[in-house]
């Protein structure tokens, strides 16, 4: 007989003893009378009927299959081309490069492979390149960066974050950029020559700027000391372990594209989601409205093959591809509007003769009890 | 902060008045604390209590396996910032909690008391208050600690206390002081009084003490009737003195409260069995990716070495794997996310508000709202099986009006014809000025009958105004308040008032009434008081004329029996009237009266006292002595009293067993009473196939009963299945079975009783129908079971038999059971059905009940509120109870089951996505998802709506699901939340996540901008399966919410929103150009959000999503609805008749089963002798007679009023010396049995009483081993073991075998109840050496 002691009810009690005789004055505890604490909110109760769910199915499937259809015409118009120079197959341009590469190497190894465009690339036309088996999206290596540094944090440019290591200092010196992201740098050069029918080799001018992300370019990215001289901004630093120059000579053509604002290296820094990926390269631009920016015809990628995959079994592809206003070639999204959208169709059907045939509730409102 | 404990203490040693010496022993001082924590212990010690949680711990354990490098996988704030709020939360409960306990503390600790220091009364805080003080009480105040009595206002130091708020019972109780020192009375005499007591230490048993009183040389004992215990209220007594024996901590009250058992509900255990089950889950997760891992470092990793090389500790791919093990366990430990804990208690909170707000539980005489004690329990409301259910108090009102009588063959008060005007109820002032205007009777040619002057009417209110041992006070002329121990006496006295015969005041010699207006004053001559086994009581009293006469009423069997043979044409009309009335349910008792000569009275009251002195067997001498004169009585009449039913009984209890709830009334009372009160409340029908009567006294006989019972239902199911098959037969059939239930009557009983053989027709050999058969019976049976026979019952090897018969019938009644029966009831329907068992009851016996069920359920009504502290749920009429289940109950299940459903599929669908991520990030713990979006997923962006669901959801509205009672039935069969259900939203969760990966892994992998840049890059993935999740698991819970009130539209749309806002807001450039470090998502929302591939994903993976659950529940719906869906969609059926049809229809009222006709039942077809509806209690006859509780006011105001302050005990005393008493009228009072009686105990009624001079008196916590003893005494005890409440007696045994009942001895099991009796009888053993001392004459 446990009686727990709690002096309000003592005095509740003897206070409910006493006022029994002077009632009235007592005041009533009776809960007010709202909707919300009576649970009589009003409220809206859908429920799934017939009337409800089959025309549902009919109208999901009825808005995506044009849009699949639209998706897949508009894949279907989009030209894309891919090549793999990797260089695996001993018939390969690419083999002997990719073969002999040693870090350590000061001649770069160059190759050229030839291929033909079956049609003509009409508008823009944007140049990847692909990597295959490349674990950008590896815990380890998707954190091994210091973005303050990037941003052009001095103090973090002499003292870059600890998610750097193993890249974080060379020599005593701080890298920069630090990290196996930025040391990892893809540094194969790409120029495309098309062949006309003349056999004389015309250079495409390819296109660097723009290729990044507005916000990476202008926001995230950020030389030390504004856009002054770099060479005196990145003194004290180190160029990561791979790289064959520092990080401000990186495009020897412009200087506003070096340092931590230059573009490949931007783009590289966006870490792809998934082992095989491709990252934009460069831009064809559209030369005139009248001539494909890229003739059918043969073509010829030279390589300046510096980024060595083979190691872990990796693959490197060069891709041109135009766009359209649901970007490159994505057959997938409108086979599958398509195919979900007949699938829902398809079901309302089913659900209805279903139904139909069996459905036995009766409307009359009886129930069984 | 820790005080220093003194060493246990091996005994008490307190002197009065002497603070120094007293001080030596370090005793607690009389400042209580019941707060566990003070400002500066509150953060350790409650972060201390916290971590004792296994989540907590848990999750503090993830949080520092995040603080390793190599491990973590997520940063540090995803776990920190829910652990931290919710500790917060739990923390600022605690302190708000313990804030009110300071509260309520300080306002005891300083409540006032006066206290006795150097001999002037001063004003004392009750926290000052010492151990050796004595203080003054007045009347209606708190005793302020353990007291001895000292003196009081009263004569012999007498005081009056009410202990409710100690043991729940509100009748008063009497305490005395020591004879030495009640004559101290004035603060003087008690300042100089300098005794030491010297007593055991603090203990908890409330009804035992026991120490010695050491003063002026000599030794007094104490017991228990020299206490007043801290908690009582000090009532009808002036003032009084105590001596402070146990103060704060240590007195009883403080030593009884400890915590209350923690309850947890079926849900919450398959909770976390399931969250036991996901851990392994999550640990099998880990492994798996810690192997592939393993794997993916061998193959690909040690390759990939010169881009991402191994970090510096690790150095092999094993290691490796270990850390990614790990690793994982964090990232997937969101599957059972610790804002899992919190939600449900939320939930909890927010139903337990609203039981405690619902204005349809809200009774207005009692001004009481229901009120939900425990939170936690709310879901289990809706999965309740068996309802066990004390009768008085809670069944019914508890509350006995006078109903129909029987005066000379005549019957008055006619049922009220149901359709006819309401006649008006009697309106007795013009006639009687003393009337009470609650008196309600409606039948006026009563009236009539008195008002001409009948004179048998007149004897028969006479009768009843002299015949019983109410006590009346009468604080101003006419204003009486009569003190009843048992509600019938007091409805009957009352009766008689309004007719005309005032019962006025009485002394220990007189009765004064005022007789159609006129004062008649009655010499009281013997009170032959109410046993349980005389079952009746009689007086003989002197009229002012002269003429001696016996009243006597009682139950009709032992009254009927005693008439004079002239009686005969009388008895069988009122014997028909008798049957009528106990068939309307009513408690019926007869009246006679005899006329007695002076010469009969003189030889009788002579053999009266030498049986009442005698040693031993005094109770069957003084039984045989009241015998021989209650012989040859003229028969007046029959009383009916209804014990009302509380309103809605019957309905409710119809609505419940529709709903498949069992109903098993577990009374204290008499069998007949409780047939009766089943038959009127509807539990038992004349529909049913047959009621069982177990009532066997050896566990041989209830075995075979319960066989019986079982072959017959067997037999009676399978006729019951043929008769489906032959119609004929079954009309053949069915007059067998209507009215087939077997008479209870005494005669039966005694037949069965006699202990070997076997019962009536059954043969022991035959062989009982296999358990198994008993799943399936058909057909409604009742089961009655007496107290004596379930002690057997309960034994083990029969638990299993008893169980089987018991739950094939539909209701079940156990009467004469104990408190601690009752709890073995419920314990047993616990162990053997695995059902959830909820017990109601109001008083203080039900509490082992309330406490052993799962759901105890307290009524505040009349006999305190000790049940409601010990309850879940209370409420103040029992018909809340179908309101409480029905719709409270059912809504908690489903919303919570709903809740865990929806809560564990998004955190599959959240975390699995993980999983499917490590495949192709080289297993290397890479999350998904932005760490921000990881941590305020749970707590921010999805707890929201589901809470909301959890919180306001409904599937059909309240008066539906009472309407349709089968509603009920998915929460008893654990159908919306168990194991299958559990792994249907796993999977549903786990394909949502796979869909929620690959449909962005194929749509992006290629995919680009429109601008040309790759969509598949890291950030961009991310944002996009964040997206899409948040946006299916909205939508889920859209298809998920059945009531969308105004807060879940707030709430789906508000966490859509929220997480829109939030996330552009941790994109913004404002943040990164602050912290760049922390927010490396910088423009990914705004680049994401603005390409239309990414929204087209989304919505493909929404729709793949959700089609396919679509279908299924449209299916479901369709082809096999459940009877909520159906109830639903009538609803909305109705709703667009009604509003095509453009006028409201009136909605169509239900109440209850709406064909039960309100009020009383029609009668029954089977006539049934109603019990001796009289006080289960003995009477206050005793004190009466001795006149020991008569204050000097009221022994003044009666007639007899001698103005010698306590004359008469002087009186007695003088009697008491010479050897004949010589009675001269005027002062001295003729009342030889009061004489007798205080020699020894005074009880002629209770062998216990009789017998517990040395027997002594077991401890409350022994009870259980005590029991199994008495539950093993042979067979010549039968139907000794019986009362819960009452004397411990059987209520059906013939006076013949009482010898054989004493020899047994006290019925040891049942001294449960020993308190109870003390006090009904006042105490007597212990007053009465007092008067002993006094009167210590040869006698």
């Amino acid at each position: 007989m446990a009686s727990s002691y709690n002096a309000k009810e003592e005095d509740g009690h003897h206070s409910g003893a006493a006022g029994h005789g002077g009632a009235g004055a007592d005041k009533s505890r009776k809960p007010d009378n709202t909707a919300f604490k009576q649970q009589r909110l009003p409220a809206w109760q859908p429920i799934l009927t017939a009337g409800t769910v089959l025309p549902a199915f009919f109208v999901i499937g009825l808005i995506f299959i044009p849009i699949g259809i639209g998706l897949y015409v508009t894949s279907n118009n989009i030209k894309e081309f891919e090549i793999d120079y990797t260089g695996v197959d001993s018939k390969s341009e690419c083999y002997a490069c990719a073969r002999n590469f040693s870090w350590n190497s000061t001649t770069p190894c160059t190759c050229s492979m030839n291929f033909t465009l079956e049609q003509p690339f009409e508008s823009n036309v944007f140049m990847y390149y692909g990597l295959s088996n490349f674990y950008q999206n590896h815990r380890r290596y998707v954190k091994s960066r210091d973005d303050s540094q990037l941003n052009g944090d001095p103090t973090a440019l002499k003292d870059p974050s600890k998610e750097c290591e193993p890249y974080r200092t060379s020599e005593g010196l701080p890298i920069a950029p630090c990290g196996a992201i930025a040391n990892s740098l893809f540094n194969d050069t790409l120029e495309l020559h098309y062949v006309d029918s003349n056999g004389t080799k015309l250079e495409i001018p390819l296109v660097k700027k723009g290729i990044a992300w507005w916000t990476d370019k202008h926001v995230k990215f950020r030389n030390p000391n504004g856009n002054t001289n770099l060479t005196v901004a990145f003194q004290g630093t180190s160029k990561p372990v791979n790289w064959g120059k520092p990080v401000y000579e990186l495009d020897p053509l412009d200087p506003e594209n070096n340092g931590f604002i230059n573009e490949d290296f931007i783009v590289w820094m966006r870490t792809a989601a998934l082992p095989t990926f491709r990252k934009l390269y460069r831009i064809i631009q559209k030369k005139s409205s009248t001539t494909p920016t890229l003739p059918s015809g043969r073509y010829i990628l030279s390589i300046t093959y510096n980024y060595p995959v083979l190691s872990f079994d990796g693959r490197k592809r060069m891709i041109l591809s135009t766009i359209s206003w649901m970007g490159g070639k994505n057959p997938f999204l409108g086979i599958a509007y398509i195919t979900v959208g007949s699938i829902c169709f398809f079901l309302g059907v089913v659900l209805l003769i279903i139904h139909h045939k069996y459905d036995n509730r009766n409307t009359s409102a009886d129930i069984p009890n | 902060m820790f005080r220093n404990r003194p060493p246990p203490e091996e005994e008490r040693r307190v002197r009065a008045n002497d603070r120094e010496y007293n001080e030596k022993f370090q005793y607690a001082s009389n400042c209580i604390t019941t707060s566990k924590y003070n400002i500066i212990t509150f953060l350790p010690v409650n972060l201390f209590e916290q971590f004792q949680e296994v989540a907590n711990t848990y999750f503090l354990f993830l949080l520092i396996l995040q603080l390793i490098p190599q491990i973590s996988s997520l940063s540090w704030f995803t776990t920190i910032v829910p652990l931290a709020l919710v500790l917060s939360i739990t923390a600022i409960k605690d302190a708000t909690d313990d804030y009110f306990r300071h509260k309520s503390d300080n306002q005891v600790n300083n409540r006032q008391s006066q206290v006795l220091i150097r001999g002037s009364i001063q004003k004392e805080k009750w926290m000052n208050v010492r151990v050796g003080d004595i203080i003054k009480l007045e009347n209606n105040q708190f005793v302020a600690a353990d007291l001895l009595l000292l003196s009081s206002s009263e004569p012999h130091g007498l005081c009056y206390i009410e202990t409710a708020e100690l043991d729940g019972e509100t009748n008063m109780k009497v305490r005395q002081s020591v004879s030495v020192t009640c004559e101290l009375g004035d603060p003087n005499n008690l300042a100089a009084f300098n005794g030491e007591v010297v007593c055991e230490p603090p203990n908890n048993k409330l009804d035992r003490f026991c120490g010695t009183l050491y003063w002026k040389d000599r030794k007094y004992s104490l017991t228990n009737q020299n206490m007043l215990l801290r908690g009582c209220v000090l009532r009808n007594t002036e003032f009084c003195y105590g001596l402070v024996i146990f103060a704060g901590p240590d007195t009883k009250l403080m030593q009884n409260s400890g915590r209350t058992k923690f309850k947890r509900t079926s849900i919450d255990r398959l909770m976390n069995t399931l969250v036991l089950w996901i851990f392994c889950f999550l640990v099998c997760m880990g492994m798996i990716l810690a192997v592939g891992n393993a794997v993916w470092e061998r193959e690909v990793g040690s390759l990939f070495q010169s881009y991402l090389p191994w970090d510096p500790p690790v150095d092999s791919f094993i290691f490796s794997a270990f850390l990614s093990f790990w690793s994982y366990v964090i990232i997937l430990n969101t599957v059972v996310p610790i804002s899992l804990y919190v939600s449900v208690e939320v939930i909890r909170l927010g139903h337990s508000y609203f039981i405690n707000w619902d204005r349809q539980m809200f009774c207005s005489q009692c001004n009481t709202a229901a009120e939900a004690r425990t939170t936690t329990l709310n879901e289990e409301l809706g999965q309740v099986e068996y309802i066990f259910s004390d009768k008085t108090g809670t069944l019914t009102q508890n509350i006995m009006t006078f109903n129909k009588c029987s005066i000379n063959g005549q019957t008055y008060g006619e049922a009220t014809d149901p359709l006819g005007p309401q006649p008006k109820k009697l309106d007795f002032t013009p006639f009687n000025s003393l009337a009470d205007p609650n008196f309600c009777f409606y039948d006026d040619t009563l009236l009539e009958s008195v008002k001409v002057g009948d004179c048998c009417t007149h004897e028969f209110f006479r009768l009843l105004s002299l015949c019983h041992t109410v006590m009346s006070e009468e604080k101003s002329e006419g204003e009486l308040v009569y003190k009843a121990q048992s509600p019938d006496e007091g409805a009957l006295v009352t009766a008689a008032r309004n007719f005309g015969f005032v019962f006025r005041s009485r002394t220990p010699g007189t009765i004064s009434t005022t007789e159609m207006g006129r004062p008649v004053t009655y010499a009281l001559l013997a009170i032959l008081d109410f046993n349980n086994i005389r079952k009746r009581m009689s007086v003989i009293v002197r009229n002012p004329e002269g003429r001696i006469r016996l009243y006597c009423k009682g139950a009709d069997t032992m009254l009927l029996e005693r008439l004079h043979p002239s009686n005969q044409d009388l008895m069988n009309v009122t014997s028909d009237h008798l049957n009528e009335y106990a068939a309307d349910g009513l408690r019926t008792l007869a009246l006679a009266y005899r006329d007695l000569s002076e010469e009969q009275w003189e030889t009788w009251s002579e053999r009266q006292r030498s049986a009442e002195r005698a040693s031993d067997c005094r109770e069957e001498r003084l039984a045989a002595v009241y015998e021989e004169i209650e012989q040859d009585m003229m028969l007046l009449g029959a009383t009916a009293i209804e014990d009302k039913l509380q309103e809605g009984v019957p309905e409710t209890i119809a609505v419940l067993s529709l709903a498949n709830i069992k109903v098993w009334v577990l009374t204290g009372d008499k069998q007949e009473t409780a047939v009766n009160i089943g038959y009127s409340c509807k539990m038992l029908t004349d529909d049913m196939a047959e009621v069982f009567i177990i009532s066997g006294n050896t566990v041989q006989c209830v075995r075979q009963e319960l066989r019986a019972a079982r072959q017959r239902m067997v037999e009676l199911s399978q006729s019951r299945e043929e008769g489906k098959e032959v119609f004929a037969e079954a009309c053949f059939l069915t007059p067998d079975l209507r009215g087939g239930h077997r008479e209870v009557t005494e005669e039966e009983e005694k037949v069965e009783q006699q202990p070997p053989s076997p019962v009536s027709s059954v043969s022991p050999a035959s062989p009982a129908p296999p358990l198994n058969l008993m799943d399936n019976i058909s057909g409604e049976f009742g089961l009655v079971i007496n107290g004596h026979s379930l002690a057997h019952a309960l034994e083990a090897d029969m638990e299993a038999e008893f169980v089987s018969t018991a739950c094939a019938c539909k209701a079940v009644i156990c009467c004469r059971v104990t408190p601690l029966q009752k709890a073995q009831v419920v314990e047993l329907i616990k162990k053997h059905k695995r059902a959830v068992t909820l017990a109601v009851g109001d008083g203080a016996n039900d509490i082992s009940m309330i406490k052993s069920a799962h759901i105890g359920v307290g009524i505040s009504g009349q006999e305190g509120n000790q049940a409601v502290l010990a309850s879940d749920y209370s409420f103040s009429q029992f018909r809340f109870l179908q309101r409480l289940l029905l719709v409270h109950g059912r809504w908690s299940y489903l919303r919570m089951c709903r809740f865990l459903c929806y809560f564990f599929y998004k955190n599959f669908a959240f975390t699995m996505v993980h999983f499917w991520f490590g495949f192709f990030c080289g297993f290397s713990a890479q999350t998904v998802y932005d760490q921000y979006f990881i941590t305020l997923y749970n707590i921010v962006y999805t707890s929201l709506p589901v809470l909301a669901m959890g919180i306001f959801d409904q599937d059909v509205p309240d008066d539906r699901s009472l309407e349709y009672p089968k509603l009920y039935e998915p929460g008893q069969l654990n159908l919306l939340f168990n194991k299958k259900e559990f792994f249907i939203c796993i999977a549903q969760g786990i394909y949502t996540s796979v869909v929620l990966f690959f449909v962005p892994y194929a749509v992006l992998s290629d995919a680009t901008q429109s601008s040309g840049e790759p969509l598949a890059d890291y950030q961009t993935f991310a944002v996009t399966t964040a997206t899409a999740l948040v946006i299916v698991v909205s939508v889920q819970i859209a298809l998920d919410t059945g009531y969308w009130t105004i807060i879940n539209h707030v709430f789906i749309w508000g966490s859509l929103g929220l997480y829109f806002s939030i996330m552009l807001a941790l994109h913004s450039q404002t943040l990164f150009r602050i912290f760049p470090n922390q927010f490396h998502f910088v423009g990914t929302a705004q680049s994401t959000l603005l390409q239309p591939v990414v929204w087209l994903t989304i919505a493909l993976a929404t729709a793949i999503c959700v089609v396919p659950v679509l279908t299924f529940r449209f299916l479901k719906l369709d082809l096999r609805p459940q009877l909520s869906d159906t109830v639903r969609y009538t609803q909305l059926v109705r709703l667009k008749k009604r509003k095509l049809a453009g006028r409201s229809a009136g909605e169509r009222g239900w109440r209850g089963a709406s064909t039960m006709s309100e009020g009383r039942l029609g009668a029954r077809s089977g006539s049934r002798r109603s019990g001796y509806a009289f006080a289960h209690q003995e009477g206050f006859g005793e004190l009466i007679t001795s006149g020991k509780n008569m204050r000097l006011s009221s022994l003044v105001l009666g007639s007899f009023g001698s103005k010698h302050s306590s004359s008469w005990i002087d009186t007695l005393r003088r009697k008491k010396h010479p050897p004949t008493p010589t009675c001269t009228s005027g002062d001295c009072s003729p009342a030889p049995s009061s004489i007798c009686a205080s020699v020894p105990p005074l009880s002629n009624s209770s062998s216990m009483m009789g017998g517990s001079q040395d027997t002594p008196i077991e401890e409350e916590s022994d009870t259980a081993t005590v029991q199994s003893v008495a539950v093993s005494l042979s067979p010549e005890t039968n139907g000794a073991p019986a009362a819960p409440q009452g004397p411990g007696h059987p209520h059906s045994t013939a006076p013949s075998s009482a010898a054989e009942r004493s020899q047994a001895g006290p019925p040891a099991g049942w001294t449960l109840s020993l308190g109870a009796v003390q006090e009904a009888l006042f105490g007597w053993r212990n007053t009465a050496p007092c008067t002993n001392s006094a009167s210590s004459g040869p006698t």
